[in-house]
């Protein structure tokens, strides 16, 4: 009985995780139009610079919530840069595009292996939240409490970004219309660089917050690159409602795999995309067929 | 014409006498291995250059076809029986491939490709009981065809070679019939071709059929070569590097894949011996490539004689603006 209430809070910690990575995912897939394919290395490299600052650079250790600050504001910065300086130069040739984030990725996981080592640095939990919070009779780790907290946060955040400011109704305007949206006089590039800085630095947050439960390895990226693709080709592109729904039935459908089919975990987890695919092309939330 | 009889007849002339000038066994392996993978981005071509769908999951159809091999192996099975059930069974996965991955074009059909293909490479490395994990598949023996044994260097360069040439005459073939000529009507407007009367979807299945065919015809000499298959040629990686092949060389070609497994296998080979960090090469080699030649080497460098051998009158050396070059 216990070990499925264990199961069960573990999927919302990871489903949280997949729902930080995956809003930024499918706000650039929403308004660029391309699977941003450098996600999961951006996850990673996130992770590895927030692990390097959690553990001192040179004696000089950092605490965990200004290591994860100032990595999603590197990370942001190394996305818009990216966004500026090669994915600007080929405007609406969208395979072009994904094959530029694809050759990124690439050297990405390449460059954390030489700087890194091949190695999996775990990163400690912080130590207000190390522990147990008692809840009645039952009893949760504290730093995934924290998690799915954080996630809560964040995804109310973001939804008010998108519903109630100036900035989201343009980037709602831009993903539905980006032609009309340029009309009205919206600068929908620049839209672009924003879009793809704040994916950037969300999916960099997700990776040092996740350091903790993940620990950091090489591969990572590779972990969570098809995770963040099954969530938004389930939730439905540029629905950040779709982006939440679904990462949290594939973290329960991920970890209760791990668990109960250990060899199929990873054919299981596709399952649902697949029948997303055959009944509703969309997503589940999604208006326009990617 | 006469041109491009001579340079054909040079080039079979070249290749059917590898093993003669070159000056060792290892580069009539790495010969072999441009022949193997040549035909690989060939199959993958019919998709990206004639049908425009560009696939980020051939490595798992790749793998497919080799784990069939080594495990009908590992069953006992002959070779002859063995490749014929591989095939088989490759042709199948390819089928369910198509249908799911044809529920959409473009970008959604990159999306639903690298997915189903990562589907394949998690099957590889989890269901140990099946595929060995991570350790593998070995395979003790290669065939014997008529007597011909493939442990032989120079034999296997032979058989790779008649099986390459077969490969390039049935795409060839493929590419100028009249449903070639449907196919690349259903790539530059789908629509249309359906107004006529064809049957769009369909053409791009059976597409997908033929390149899965030459896919699992490369995976089986590849697993012959390797003797050993593990989930690492599954990997996304995998897949770019073949994708790299086609698009270098010039996608909707038929040189370009060849010319492209060639610059790839080579530059691997050669950089391998030097650094380890072939990833990052691949990485940036693809940015290059897509920024500043997107139409890859073989289209590139025709335009480039074209232009130098027929001076016209008009706007000598502007370069056609093609897709997403821009300045």
């Amino acid at each position: 009985m216990n070990l499925w209430l264990v199961l069960a809070v573990n999927s919302i910690t990871f489903g949280g995780l997949l729902f930080l990575l995956s809003a930024g995912f499918s706000l650039i897939f929403g308004l660029m139009r391309i699977p941003n394919l450098t996600h999961g290395s951006l996850f990673m490299v996130g992770a590895y610079i927030g692990a390097t600052f959690v553990l001192g650079i040179r004696g000089f250790q950092m605490n965990i919530w200004l290591a994860a600050i100032l990595a999603t504001i590197t990370v942001a910065a190394l996305g818009a840069l990216a966004e500026r300086l090669l994915l600007r130069r080929l405007p609406g040739d969208q395979l072009a595009q994904v094959l530029v984030t694809l050759g990124l990725s690439f050297m990405a996981a390449d460059l954390c292996l030489i700087i890194w080592g091949g190695d999996p640095i775990s990163v400690p939990t912080p130590a207000e939240l190390e522990g147990f919070v008692r809840l009645g009779v039952l009893v949760f780790p504290a730093y995934r409490l924290a998690i799915i907290v954080i996630a809560a946060v964040f995804a109310v955040g973001l939804w008010l970004l998108l519903e109630r400011t100036r900035l989201g109704a343009m980037i709602r305007a831009g993903v539905d219309d980006p032609d009309m949206a340029r009309v009205v006089g919206i600068r929908v590039s620049q839209l672009f660089t924003i879009v793809f800085a704040l994916g950037a630095g969300l999916a960099a947050f997700a990776g040092i917050i996740g350091g903790p439960i993940l620990t950091v390895y090489p591969g990572l990226d590779q972990d969570m690159l098809p995770l963040a693709l099954v969530v938004v080709i389930l939730g439905g592109t540029g629905s950040l409602l779709g982006s939440f729904v679904g990462s949290i039935i594939i973290g329960f459908i991920y970890n209760f795999g791990q668990a109960l089919l250990p060899e199929l975990a990873y054919f299981v987890l596709f399952l649902p995309m697949l029948l997303v695919l055959l009944l509703r092309p969309q997503g589940l939330f999604g208006r326009h067929v990617p | 014409m006469t041109t491009r009889f001579l340079a054909l007849f040079v080039a079979f002339a070249v290749l059917l006498t590898v093993p003669q000038w070159m000056p060792g066994i290892y580069y009539v392996n790495v010969a072999s291995q441009i022949l193997f993978y040549a035909i690989f981005a060939l199959g993958l071509n019919v998709l990206v250059g004639y049908a425009g769908l560009v696939s980020l999951g051939h490595a798992g159809l790749f793998g497919v076809t080799a784990y069939a091999v080594g495990y009908m192996l590992q069953l006992g099975l002959g070779h002859p029986a063995a490749i014929l059930i591989a095939l088989l069974i490759s042709l199948v996965s390819v089928a369910i491939f198509a249908a799911l991955s044809l529920r959409s074009t473009g970008i959604g059909f990159i999306m639903i490709t690298l997915a189903l293909g990562e589907i394949l490479w998690g099957l590889a490395y989890r269901w140990i009981s099946l595929t060995g994990g991570d350790n593998g598949l070995s395979l003790k023996t290669r065939p014997e065809p008529f007597g011909y044994s493939l442990s032989d260097v120079n034999t296997f360069y032979y058989a790779t070679l008649i099986i390459f040439l077969l490969s390039l005459a049935a795409t060839a073939v493929f590419v100028r019939s009249p449903f070639g000529a449907a196919l690349m009507g259903t790539r530059d407007q789908p629509r249309r071709m359906n107004a006529l009367g064809y049957h769009v979807w369909a053409i791009r299945f059976y597409a997908c059929m033929f390149s899965g065919l030459l896919t699992s015809v490369s995976a089986v000499l590849f697993v012959y070569y390797t003797q050993f298959i593990s989930p690492q040629t599954l990997a996304l990686t995998a897949s770019a590097e073949v994708l790299l092949m086609v698009i270098s060389g010039g996608a909707g070609t038929l040189l370009g894949p060849i010319v492209g497994a060639t610059l790839v296998v080579v530059v691997k080979t050669v950089v391998s011996g030097f650094i380890e960090r072939w990833n990052f090469l691949l990485g940036a080699i693809f940015v290059a490539i897509v920024i500043l030649m997107p139409d890859g080497l073989v289209p590139g460098s025709a335009r480039l004689w074209r232009m130098i051998w027929r001076k016209s009158p008009s706007g000598a050396g502007k370069v056609p603006s093609s897709v997403g070059a821009k300045p």
